[in-house]
């Protein structure tokens, strides 16, 4: 047997195997790179849709969408700080009801639960933010807006002297920015409450056996040595149910009551960006009006954005351990 | 002297372990109000949705206001038409491209993706309606299902993208080290054994997906736009679950407000149900849930 051509053969045949399998190792990188490639190209289409849609309205009415509170369709005036305070409101609103609660439920998961508790309660809350908006917004027209009406607002109103205030004044209708408020806090929660319990649990154990052993209570412990090292975390949680907040819609649209009017009661009904949008849009009669919506979308994008891209940096500084 | 100072410190750690005793105590009951929500909101659906489902409302097709009776059959054909469009496009744009931040964790492009994929995460879901109507609704001149199906594929692909990355970076890399020195090519590496390996966790994540845009109402508002009629074809106006929800509850009449609870209490079934399947297809395979 002359082994020469066997081996002369062998070679070229592995030669070969070789390019095909980095010719194909090429085509995979390219499709999974130009799968990627389709985020960023995502978000620039929708930044530059948006703009795009939005820009005769902006360079109509320039900054009177934002400051003006006149928003008639037939005079074409289009101002939304109605709708940009109702959002800003309604989602302050929902902060400063879920913040304590998702915090003390994070630290009640990560610090005090029996174990047994851990998983159900942790699936429970999580559970809430797979809750469809727009079944938040069933339950919230016809179980929440008539308790509020018969007996949360009185009671908040006369009950606790609350009237005196101008933000609990005027007639109990219901359908209200407090409305919105409570729905966006249940639904913020989650996110805060899953954020915080991630940083909290991420705090080294060490932290704490310092805070025990100096004679520290438990609650000291997680004031002192373990609040402080997650701060910033849980910052980044709040931040993200904030975004969550303001862009909110089909539930929000259902309960706020939407009227265009800026108001100090929290009794009082009230519009927001989104569900502004979401009730005219498909209604918008003129070419301005769906631009000025455009614009208020486009508002609303860049908010959000901002609120996230600060949101995650906060969380990541943490998980990476880079935190003070 | 010092007795007094001994007792006042014994005052001091009674008072701090009381202190320490009640905030323990708030969390307890911040645990409990944070569960009541979601148990007062199932509790409504099941005593208020219960009441008004029945075989036709899977099979009829919605009856004129003011007579009774009536269905949703259509909306639910419609919901499971637009799934269909949205994962035929969010899941394999999605797996791609977390295989592509799997494989290439620091390149500029992987980096840009991976954060813009967070941020287009939390993007409003009214935002990505009003961007499918203006590529897809406004230059084609009418409402289509498929607009709705690509405004809900649009928001499923940093969602799939992210969990595949996710699920990716748990695949030890000795398996892919071992596949390529037994002369795999890299690309089959990457598919068979890599992604092979991860496929409960992706299946998973792709379900969660699914789950989080099938009750989504307003992507669907100015695209799909609804339709009381039965239609099948993409390229029409289609009825979806979560917009007749919304119609329903916005509307006077009674009956429809029961519909409504029986529309909500059945898409929230259906989200439920791939919910705890997302965590049951990870358990099978693993033995205990990922997350």
């Amino acid at each position: 047997m002359t082994s020469l051509p066997v081996d002369w053969l062998e070679k070229d045949r592995r030669k070969l195997r070789v390019d095909a399998s980095a010719f194909s190792d090429k085509v995979y990188e390219a499709l999974t790179a130009a799968c990627a490639v389709v985020i960023p190209t995502l978000v620039i289409a929708i930044a530059l849709a948006i703009f795009v849609a939005a820009w005769p309205a902006f360079s109509k009415l320039g900054l009177s969408i934002l400051t003006s509170s006149d928003w008639d369709v037939a005079a074409g005036h289009f101002g939304a700080a109605p709708a940009v305070f109702g959002t800003l409101v309604s989602s302050a609103v929902a902060l400063i009801i879920a913040t304590p609660l998702a915090i003390g439920i994070a630290i009640f998961l990560s610090e005090f639960s029996p174990l047994w508790l851990r998983q159900p309660v942790g699936f429970l809350v999580d559970l809430l933010a797979a809750i469809p908006s727009v079944v938040y917004g069933v339950w919230g027209i016809f179980v929440l807006v008539p308790m509020l009406r018969s007996s949360v607002m009185p009671f908040l109103r006369d009950t606790l002297h609350l009237g005196s205030t101008p933000f609990f004044t005027g007639p109990a209708y219901g359908p209200s920015m407090l409305a919105a408020g409570i729905i966006l806090a249940i639904m913020a929660l989650p996110y805060i409450s899953s954020v915080s319990r991630e940083v909290l649990m991420a705090v080294p154990r060490s932290q704490r056996e310092a805070a025990l052993a100096l004679g520290a209570t438990r609650w000291e412990m997680i004031r002192d040595a373990v609040i402080p090292y997650a701060k910033s975390g849980i910052i980044g949680g709040i931040m993200l149910g904030l975004g969550r907040a303001l862009g909110e819609t089909m539930a929000v649209t259902m309960v706020i009551g939407n009227r265009l009017e800026i108001s100090a009661s929290l009794f009082a009904p009230g519009y927001t960006m989104a569900s502004l949008i979401a009730n005219q849009f498909s209604e918008a009669t003129n070419d301005l009006q769906l631009s000025a919506l455009m614009a208020v979308g486009a508002i609303l994008f860049v908010i959000t954005l901002i609120i996230n891209a600060i949101a995650r940096w906060l969380v990541w500084r943490v998980s990476k351990g880079q935190a003070a | 002297m010092e007795s007094v100072e001994g007792s006042g410190r014994m005052k001091n750690a009674r008072r701090r372990h009381l202190v320490s005793g009640v905030m323990i105590g708030l969390t307890y009951i911040c645990a409990i109000l944070a569960t009541l929500p979601l148990l007062l909101i199932l509790w409504h659906l099941m005593v208020k949705g219960a009441s008004s489902i029945s075989l036709a409302f899977f099979t009829h097709m919605p009856r004129p206001v003011g007579e009774p009776g009536g269905g949703m059959a259509n909306a639910i054909v419609g919901t499971l038409i637009l799934i269909g469009i949205a994962s035929a496009i969010g899941l394999p744009i999605g797996i791609g491209a977390g295989l592509h931040l799997a494989e290439k964790k620091t390149t500029p492009l992987a980096q840009t993706t991976r954060f813009l994929a967070d941020v287009l995460n939390g993007l409003p879901s009214i935002v990505m309606g009003i961007f499918a109507w203006q590529i897809l609704v406004r230059p084609i001149g009418h409402f289509s299902a498929l607009a709705g199906g690509v405004a809900l594929g649009a928001m499923m692909i940093p969602l799939v993208t992210r969990t595949t990355e996710e699920m990716l970076l748990v695949v030890p890399t000795s398996l892919r080290e071992a596949a390529l020195a037994l002369g795999y090519p890299k690309w089959r590496t990457s598919i068979s054994i890599v992604l092979r390996t991860a496929l409960a966790g992706i299946v998973t994540g792709a379900l969660v997906a699914v789950a989080r845009i099938a009750g989504e109402t307003a992507p669907l508002l100015f695209t799909a736009l609804g339709n009381q009629f039965w239609s099948t074809s993409i390229g029409q106006p289609i009825a979806a679950l979560p917009l007749q929800i919304f119609v329903y509850a916005n509307n006077a009449y009674e009956e429809l407000h029961q519909l409504a609870w029986a529309g909500a209490l059945v898409l929230i079934s259906i989200v439920l149900v791939i919910s705890l399947a997302a965590r049951l297809v990870t358990r099978s395979r693993f033995g205990a849930a990922v997350d």
